[in-house]
């Protein structure tokens, strides 16, 4: 709800943020192609930058893992496929600054934190992702 | 307490005495003579190279498999964890068909295993070989593809099925060397190779090493082709080319998800036409997109070695006629036909110039074709089967349709070209079932209200008006009733999906997965309780015989009940392929 006052919201910690700083899953790529994905422009301008993603909050590939991926719907991977390269190509990879307490699958959370674009590998698990956000907290909305 | 722990000791010791050791490739295996395959013993303890006796019918093994096997000292597992001593031999041929009695003596490890070492006819029965695998294909998806297609009108079909007018047939049964149940990669690399492995794998014997690259090999069909003919190879799937069923034609890995891996060993083998999804393995790390772990653009190196490029229907069209072909359409799987065509839904708008699998087929045909040679084309429906795991059986039978339109194709060449074997095959199946009708005119709180089974049932009210073989609506307002005998908890709903494939179940905070809520409040949804342990995410491959079915010189050779693994022995046999025939 906070979000969706026109102009400024109010984001978790107090702070005011632009309604622009918002970022929705259908805006990540500009260009989708057999040959590679571009990033949007707006991906590109908000890099470095803090924004707010909604999504769905998906399981990490293992328990300690200090990540979790963040998707568009609800996701099951089939059994047979259980690696980071069966996830869709809109996925964010959410890095949090905190630990903070796992929500079930169905339960939209909003997350805020630090935009970070290109290939990334994360050494802990070899997770390969193309979008992060790092620092980041979430909240159930 | 001491006659207790003596005692202990002992029976260890018989225990150690008695372990078998266990011997690559396994007993009863079938080989084709001539072929190479990697021979590999494992001891389950630390054994003396010098007190490793390995003996072929009763002779030293050297003789017998054409060199002498490396020694290791000890395997190691995860961990460092120690597994045993070794011998491998890569590339072991055995020219002469008949039975081989292999025994191991190693310290107090035995074990003995026989191999038939197989011939082929001296002159090749054909020149081409179609080999078309429904994903998954079982006798319901049949069934439900030609009511769905075709009609029926007072308990007669009002029409066939491409599939149904094929001579000749046999039950296939599927499990793995490891399992009952078994998986796509086990038994396409059986079909292609005439060994059954363990899930997971293809090209290869499971071993107890964790790399999954290291295991040991056997001959793919495409090598054997490579190897004693120029015939050209085509591989054509709805899935990632990089997907077990195509990857099995061509690969070899303990791990069917070492996708990247294995567009590499496509790259090693260069079938003349590749047409599928997966892009995104073929993408060097840095492009955004990408799957690979690496940087190797493959899109690059195929073109180098004189592929042209297709990403979508009109460049596949347009493409040079002559000269390899490399087609990629997706950068995972292609949208399913009901999505691709029709709804438009899934993926089907970000990528809306992917082809169908009949124009795929049409192409491989034509350009596979003009080798004198002949041709091995390989063609998947890869999606009956990623529609029947998440429950969504409408998708899966218009994939059904589809994949037996590409039959017609094929069956169409075949019959312009006789001296081309067709083989129509599934690789597992799923527990689908056709109970009756659901039937929207019947008033009911719940979906099951609706489900009309015996005298009440009746027939669907399914139409074709434009005849292209596909109901106009697949939300009739009579239609087939249609469940899967093994499932996550799930909703329910009693109707097609129209906003996207089913995704019944998703996973909850306990790694568990549930219900997906987002189907609880459709229209007479009941929650089902799964019959699965809670780790499994959809509907299960079952153990059921598939059905083959072939037309064409060789066929002959299809009756009865046969192993995956036999069915490789008609396909050599039909191609003669332990007769060298080039020049």
């Amino acid at each position: 709800m906070l979000g969706l006052i026109a102009g400024v919201a109010v984001a978790i910690d107090g702070r005011p943020a632009l309604a622009d700083d918002s970022l929705t899953f259908d805006e990540l790529y500009g260009k989708v192609s057999v040959l590679g994905l571009e990033f949007s422009q707006k991906v590109k301008s908000l890099a470095g930058q803090e924004v707010r993603m909604r999504g769905f909050m998906a399981p990490p590939l293992k328990a300690e893992a200090a990540f979790f991926v963040l998707t568009e719907i609800p996701m099951a991977l089939c059994p047979f496929c259980s690696s980071d390269s069966d996830w869709p190509d809109n996925i964010v990879v959410v890095y949090l600054g905190e630990k903070q307490t796992f929500v079930p699958p169905g339960q939209t959370i909003e997350v805020r934190g630090t935009l970070e674009v290109g290939s990334w590998t994360d050494p802990e698990t070899g997770f390969v992702s193309l979008l992060r956000l790092r620092s980041s907290q979430f909240y159930a909305v | 307490m001491r006659t207790l722990l003596a005692t202990l000791f002992a029976t260890t010791v018989l225990a150690h005495a008695a372990q078998a050791a266990d011997v690559y490739p396994i007993d009863r295996a079938t080989i084709l003579a001539g072929s190479p395959f990697d021979f590999k013993v494992e001891l389950k303890g630390a054994v003396k190279a010098e007190d490793i006796k390995v003996t072929v019918n009763g002779q030293d093994y050297k003789a017998a498999l054409g060199a002498e096997a490396a020694y290791v000292a000890m395997e190691k597992g995860k961990e460092d964890k120690e597994l045993g001593s070794a011998l491998l031999l890569r590339n072991a041929i055995i020219g002469v068909p008949g039975s081989y009695k292999v025994e191991v003596t190693a310290g107090g490890e035995t074990k003995t295993v026989t191999w038939d070492v197989f011939a082929t006819a001296e002159q090749p029965k054909v020149k081409n070989v179609i080999f078309l695998l429904g994903d998954g294909l079982s006798v319901a998806h049949r069934t439900a593809a030609r009511i769905m297609s075709k009609g029926m009108t007072e308990g007669k079909a009002n029409g066939r099925l491409n599939m149904d007018d094929l001579e000749r047939m046999a039950f296939i049964g599927t499990s793995a060397t490891n399992s009952i149940d078994t998986d796509s990669a086990n038994t396409m690399s059986a079909y292609m190779t005439g060994h059954k492995t363990v899930i997971n794998a293809v090209g290869v014997y499971g071993d107890r090493t964790p790399d999954s690259l290291d295991d040991p090999r056997v001959e793919t069909i495409a090598e054997a082709l490579r190897r004693q003919t120029q015939k050209s190879i085509g591989l054509v799937t709805t899935s990632e080319i990089e997907d077990a069923t195509p990857a099995a034609v061509v690969s070899h890995t303990r791990n069917r998800n070492d996708k990247a891996e294995i567009v590499g060993m496509i790259y090693d083998v260069k079938p003349e036409v590749i047409l599928g999804g997966g892009s995104a393995y073929f993408l060097g790390k840095e492009t955004p997109g990408s799957k690979r772990k690496d940087n190797q653009d493959y899109i690059k190196l195929f073109q180098e070695a004189g592929y042209a490029l297709a990403t979508d229907k009109t460049e596949l069209a347009n493409a040079p006629a002559d000269g390899k072909l490399l087609g990629l359409f997706h950068t995972g799987n292609m949208d399913v036909t009901l999505d691709r065509e029709f709804l438009k839904k899934g993926t089907a708008e970000k990528f809306p110039g992917q082809p169908g699998l009949v124009d795929m087929t049409k192409t491989a045909l034509d350009r596979l074709s003009k080798n004198e040679d002949g041709f091995f084309l390989m063609v998947e429906g890869a999606s009956i089967d990623k529609m029947s795991h998440p429950l969504d059986m409408e998708r899966a039978v218009v994939e059904t349709i589809e994949f037996d339109q590409a039959v017609g194709v094929a069956r169409e060449f075949a019959k312009n070209n006789p001296d081309t074997l067709v083989v129509v095959t599934g690789d597992h199946t799923h527990g689908v079932s056709l109970l009756g009708i659901i039937d929207d005119t019947v008033e009911g709180k719940e979906g099951r209200d609706k489900v009309k089974t015996g005298a009440s049932a009746g027939f669907p009210n399914y139409t074709d008006e434009n005849k292209d073989g596909y109901p106009d609506k697949i939300d009739a307002s009579r239609r087939l009733a249609m469940f899967v005998s093994n499932f996550p908890d799930y909703y329910e709903t009693f109707s097609p999906k129209l906003d996207g494939p089913f995704e019944p179940a998703v996973k909850n905070e306990k790694d568990e997965y549930v219900a997906n809520e987002a189907y609880k409040d459709m229209p007479g949804a009941v929650l089902r309780v799964g019959i699965l342990p809670k780790d499994e995410s959809t509907g299960q491959h079952t153990v059921d015989d598939v059905v083959l079915q072939s037309e064409g010189p060789g066929s002959e050779g299809f009756r009865g009940y046969m192993e995956q693994s036999d069915v490789y022995r008609v396909l050599v046999d039909a191609l003669a392929l332990g007769v060298k025939q080039t020049n």
